[in-house]
């Protein structure tokens, strides 16, 4: 029988057989439709992509206010429309390795310190120029110079000199870095003619798609560039467009509508009904994103060890991993790393234990009442998250005040300014860069206001570590010390949500962000 | 025209750009008590102390208030908006095709919405008090009483999800030819509509019945003509005034008042522009879209008055 239907979806992928009689044929063999589509993409895959139509995608993430300068790159829209047009020096494969793009190889000295990328040659920018060292050598001065608003600005700071040296670029950094790779593959690092410094929102670089449209907020297109220097590997489709769409239901009406292939950030309340709708796949896929409650280790009485004991055991993770997202993620165990991570280690998970929550909390001898914050964009469904917390916290003798804040202003008014509230953090691609942005002591963005010299140390030797095992027994020891003494609590690690409508070839699951770590369009075809 | 009329008008348009002027300070006195500032609105939670700084300076944020509503204002006056501060564009060009495609969504919304309304509650008074116009009332506040979005819900749900009739998204874009791009507008036009028609309609019949109680219209009766032709011929002509106010009332709706509409159906209107820039604290651009929009309201509210001035036969014939 499933010789019958690899043949069958061969057939599909050739061309010489419809899709609908294919599940027709497939139904009369007894097979579900999801199993006969995902038998169908496979062969899809197998049988080599499809070039040519237009591959539009429906987004969350978009304003007018976008721009096409990389540096001030933040949302969803702007991160998936510049994998298209934009080429990165290294770039994350899906399987967690190092992908040498415009780098073609990357080399460091012993000690970690001094880095060497070899330019790949014959590498085109849109315009028509060779990307030179000088370009990828001025693309980092600019995302690391201190007046720079690039989002990059916090990991390039630890770059000294940035020489081009013939067909070389030659890094030194202040301190080791073995990660350094890691870094380059941010997705602001896109490489421009002279690094953009001429013109930063010009939108050339050397990526698969020309920029055809900028309507910031509207829509963008990108045109198939012709010269790309992979094109077996991406580019597939003539045209691509991203539509900004950032209300849900209507993203899910241009999907069903068949106005849209592909969209991002489908809530998890609404997975199940989108399942139902024929021709439309659900791509969920788990990465390093999380929801978190957050309480400033310095300011009373979160100072004290016990206390935040006590409110780390009071929450219940399974209930609300299964309510607010309906299963669509894993459990946290109160440390801001999952097996998304090269070096992970596993570390006991942490369970609601009311009991053991009162115990710390008497021990903490605080009394009264816990203000928390929350609201809509902290994370979605935060507001019902901390509902459940005040519940499950209620059982272990803990009251908590939920304050439902605006979302208009949340990130600069209450994130990283009050002493405890709801968050979320997207992750970062190794556990140097999440421990580096977030618990360093000297991290700008350090919201739990978690402040240990020793652990700063610990930081630092691991970073300089280039004996692997080695390194994972300091990333565990770590994750212990955040886990136990830290001001984090993380209920639950979220998984992207992203759909596809029918005839979408070629999809990559990729833990690293949503869309594919954004190369959705750009790898995906529109099958004939 | 006599001078009594000229007066009024002239006067209606004076209060009209003073309005204009203290609703300036208003909106500059309101973008002012924002809470955070725009460059922290633009880096939002990746926002570093220095990236802060640097973004300040740049924006010119360090300034005293009044200092900067003047310089606003004469570039106002100047023809000149400004950039929008977090993406560095040149308002008066983001929101010309911005303007341009509301306006073109309140046309078609105006063009079908304005006589359907009008023809309705002719009928209505017609059949005065019958089935019929209970029928058209009952249909016209229903679909007034529903929120915008979930109309706009409804009808993307069976238009454009069920038969795909309609797009369900109205991304229009320049160079689009004019037939798809009424068939991109046809569902948000639809929903304004709805949202619209009851208003007018109700008002329209209101003031003809009012009309309707007047000794001529019961003359015209007794001369014997039609019931269709008393109203045409002699209620209608005098009812005009009312009925012109609250058409333009919901015509500056169709204009500032589609915020909701636009973003359900991702329609690139000044309302989803007025959004965005809200929320990354861009004043320049709240400022101007905020002006523009009570241009319009303004302006309406006078041709309005202005309309009823020369409908009113005691101003067109003075003594």
């Amino acid at each position: 029988m499933s010789n019958e239907l690899d043949y069958l979806s061969r057939r599909v992928a050739a061309g010489k057989l419809s899709r609908r009689d294919f599940l027709g044929r497939a139904a009369a063999l007894g097979i579900s439709a999801p199993f006969a589509n995902s038998l169908l993409s496979s062969a899809a895959r197998a049988a080599g992509p499809v070039k040519g139509g237009t591959l539009k995608a429906g987004l969350v993430g978009g304003e007018s206010t976008n721009s096409l300068d990389p540096a001030l790159m933040m949302t969803q829209v702007p991160f998936a429309f510049g994998k298209c047009w934009g080429e990165m020096i290294v770039e994350l494969s899906p399987d967690g390795k190092l992908e040498n793009r415009i780098a073609e190889e990357i080399g460091s000295s012993d000690d970690a310190k001094v880095w060497t990328l070899k330019i790949r040659d014959g590498v085109e920018f849109h315009n028509g120029k060779t990307v030179t060292a000088q370009d990828v050598a001025a693309t980092l001065e600019r995302h690391s110079d201190e007046k720079s608003k690039s989002g990059a600005l916090g990991y390039m700071k630890g770059i000294e000199t940035i020489k081009a040296n013939g067909k070389e670029v030659v890094l030194t950094l202040k301190e080791a870095n073995a990660d350094l790779p890691y870094l380059l593959s941010d997705y602001h690092l896109i490489v421009q003619p002279n690094g953009g410094k001429d013109k930063p929102d010009a939108g050339i670089s050397a990526g698969p798609y020309k920029v055809k449209v900028n309507e910031p907020g509207v829509r963008h297109v990108g045109e198939r560039f012709a010269n790309y220097w992979q094109g077996d590997k991406m580019g597939h489709a003539d045209q691509i467009e991203v539509v900004v769409i950032n209300d849900a239901t209507a993203r899910t009406a241009a999907l069903q509508g068949g106005q849209v292939n592909m969209i991002n950030r489908v809530e998890p309340k609404i997975v199940d009904l989108i399942k139902r709708v024929p021709g439309v796949t659900i791509r969920n896929h788990s990465g390093p994103g999380h929801y978190v409650f957050i309480m400033h280790c310095n300011t009373a009485p979160f100072d004290n060890n016990d206390l935040r004991m006590a409110l780390k055991l009071a929450i219940d993770r399974e209930e609300m991993l299964n309510k607010v997202l309906r299963g669509y993620g894993s459990l946290g165990n109160d440390f801001p790393i999952n097996a998304s991570y090269p070096l992970f280690t596993e570390i006991e998970q942490r369970k609601y234990d009311p009991d053991k929550a009162k115990f710390h909390y008497k021990k903490s001898g605080h009394d009264g009442s816990i203000l928390l914050r929350t609201s809509d964009v902290a994370f979605p469904g935060a507001v019902d998250a901390s509902q459940l917390y005040q519940q499950s916290a209620a059982k272990a003798g803990i009251k908590l005040e939920i304050k439902r804040e605006p979302g208009d202003g949340y990130w600069n008014e209450v994130w990283n300014k009050q002493p405890f509230c709801a968050s979320y953090w997207g992750g970062r691609s190794t556990q140097d860069q999440m421990y580096s942005t977030a618990y360093l002591s000297s991290a700008d963005w350090n919201d739990t206001r978690f402040k240990r010299p020793d652990f700063d140390k610990m930081v630092l030797a691991a970073r300089a570590e280039l004996d692997e095992a080695k390194r994972k027994a300091m990333y565990h020891d770590m994750a212990v010390m955040v886990r136990d003494e830290g001001g984090l609590i993380l209920p639950m690690f979220n998984q992207f949500i992203d759909a596809t409508g029918p005839k979408v070839g070629g999809w990559v699951d990729d833990p690293h962000q949503e869309l594919s770590n954004g190369y959705a369009l750009a790898k995906c075809w529109l099958e004939a | 025209m006599s001078s009594p009329i000229v007066k009024l008008v002239a006067q209606r348009i004076a209060l009209g750009i003073l309005l204009l002027l203290a609703v300036s300070v208003l909106i500059f006195a309101g973008t002012q008590i924002l809470p955070g500032d725009v460059a922290q609105a633009i880096l939002g939670q990746s926002a570093t102390p220095e990236s802060l700084a640097n973004l300040r300076e740049q924006l010119g944020l360090n300034q005293p208030a009044y200092i900067r509503y003047f310089h606003w204002l004469g570039g106002v006056l100047t023809g000149d908006l400004g950039t929008a501060m977090s993406s560095g564009q040149d308002i008066a060009t983001s929101i010309k095709d911005r303007l341009w495609n509301t306006l073109f969504l309140a046309f078609w919304a105006a063009i079908v919405a304005v006589p359907l309304a009008i023809t309705l509650g002719l009928i209505a008074v017609r059949f005065r008090n019958g089935w019929v116009d209970k029928l058209i009332s009952g249909l016209a506040l229903a679909s007034t009483s529903f929120p915008e979005f979930f109309i706009g819900y409804l009808l993307v749900f069976y238009f454009a999800v069920q038969h795909q009739w309609f797009p369900a998204i109205s991304t229009v874009y320049e160079g689009m030819p004019l037939g798809e791009r009424i068939q991109a507008i046809a569902l948000p036009a639809s929903a304004l509509t709805l949202v619209v028609l009851a208003h007018m309609m109700r008002m329209t019949r209101a003031a003809i019945l009012n009309v309707m109680q007047s000794a001529y219209v019961e003359t015209a009766e007794l001369k014997g003509l039609s019931a269709f032709a008393v109203i045409r011929k002699h209620a209608f002509p005098n009812a005009i005034a009312p009925i012109i106010n609250v058409v333009m009332l919901n015509l500056a709706y169709l204009v500032v008042g589609v915020v909701v509409v636009e973003v359900i159906f991702v329609y690139p209107g000044m309302g989803q522009y007025l959004v965005d820039h809200v929320t990354k604290r861009d004043v320049p651009v709240v400022q101007a879209v905020g002006l523009i929009f009570a241009a319009v309201y303004i302006s309406l509210n006078i041709i309005a008055d202005i309309a009823a001035i020369v409908a009113n036969p005691r101003l067109r014939h003075p003594k």
